[in-house]
């Protein structure tokens, strides 16, 4: 059974563009409240979000995030064309990173990023081809939330 | 503590959102490294740090911070502020040093924003 989408928005984000990295996640947070969600799940929904974004700006050349909020549940995909992962295994693991200087100076870079969108998730997909893109998708349930 | 006993006690400017200073801040993070306050921290925490870019800002927004406390007499960019007034996040600078700040802060029983310290919160009083 397909489910209801209550609301359905998209977003472009753009490799290298620090200037403007996390405008994404703040006006996905900006949506989340107008639609009157529970405050623990917008946070948790826009930290996955912002580290998406800049994975996206620090890695790839352009993505498309999809937001879709469902009766139960929020679903997000960020779906990028890039570098790819050669090894997810690897890139899963806390502190494992290919960061530059430039991106550590911005404050990024730490290799907690993917580790850290799939703890801020109920359930959490990642595949990858190198040398055509990344895409991530994950979801945080609404129904079940602990009182924000 | 109220936001204005913050600025107060460690000398701050208050860079925007003067009308926020009532608001109650009980826990802090620090860090310079953003990932971090995305990994580890709690709510209505004060984010102290050095780092002044557009993605502070962004970063205390995500995370539901009350407001960020600059370190070593830096300034927000000047799209920090902006954004910093747009979402209604009070920015405080001071001279002092992240170490000063939360030591002071710490003595003053303000706690760490982070789940073991609510878990086992220390008695710094």
């Amino acid at each position: 059974m397909v489910a209801e989408v209550l609301y359905r928005e998209q977003f472009t984000i753009r490799g290298n563009d620090f200037e403007h990295g996390g405008e994404v996640a703040t006006q996905v947070k900006s949506i989340l409240k107008q639609l009157g969600l529970d405050p623990a799940v917008i946070r948790r929904l826009s930290i996955a979000n912002f580290e998406a974004e800049m994975n996206v700006i620090m890695y790839a050349d352009e993505a498309r995030l999809e937001l879709e909020v469902l009766p139960d549940a929020v679903r997000v995909v960020v779906a990028d064309r890039g570098q790819g992962i050669p090894d997810i295994e690897w890139a899963m693991q806390e502190g494992h990173s290919t960061a530059t200087a430039e991106m550590r100076a911005r404050g990024f870079g730490a290799g907690l990023g993917l580790p850290n969108i799939r703890r801020n998730s109920d359930e959490f997909e990642i595949s990858s081809t190198v040398g055509v893109g990344t895409t991530l998708r994950y979801l945080v349930r609404t129904d079940a939330a602990p009182a924000g | 503590m109220q936001l204005r006993s913050v600025a107060s006690l460690l000398d701050c400017e208050v860079v925007c959102c003067h009308e926020m200073l009532d608001l109650q801040v009980f826990s802090c993070f620090a860090a310079d490294l953003m990932s971090d306050v995305l990994a580890f921290s709690l709510p209505n925490a004060l984010l102290i740090t050095g780092l002044t870019s557009v993605q502070a800002v962004h970063t205390a927004d995500v995370a539901d911070c009350k407001g960020i406390l600059f370190v070593c007499d830096k300034r927000p960019s000047p799209e920090a502020l902006e954004l910093a007034r747009n979402r209604e996040i009070p920015l405080l600078a001071t001279r002092r040093t992240t170490f000063e700040c939360c030591g002071i802060l710490f003595q003053r029983g303000l706690t760490a924003a982070t789940r073991a310290a609510a878990e086992a919160p220390c008695s710094a009083k």
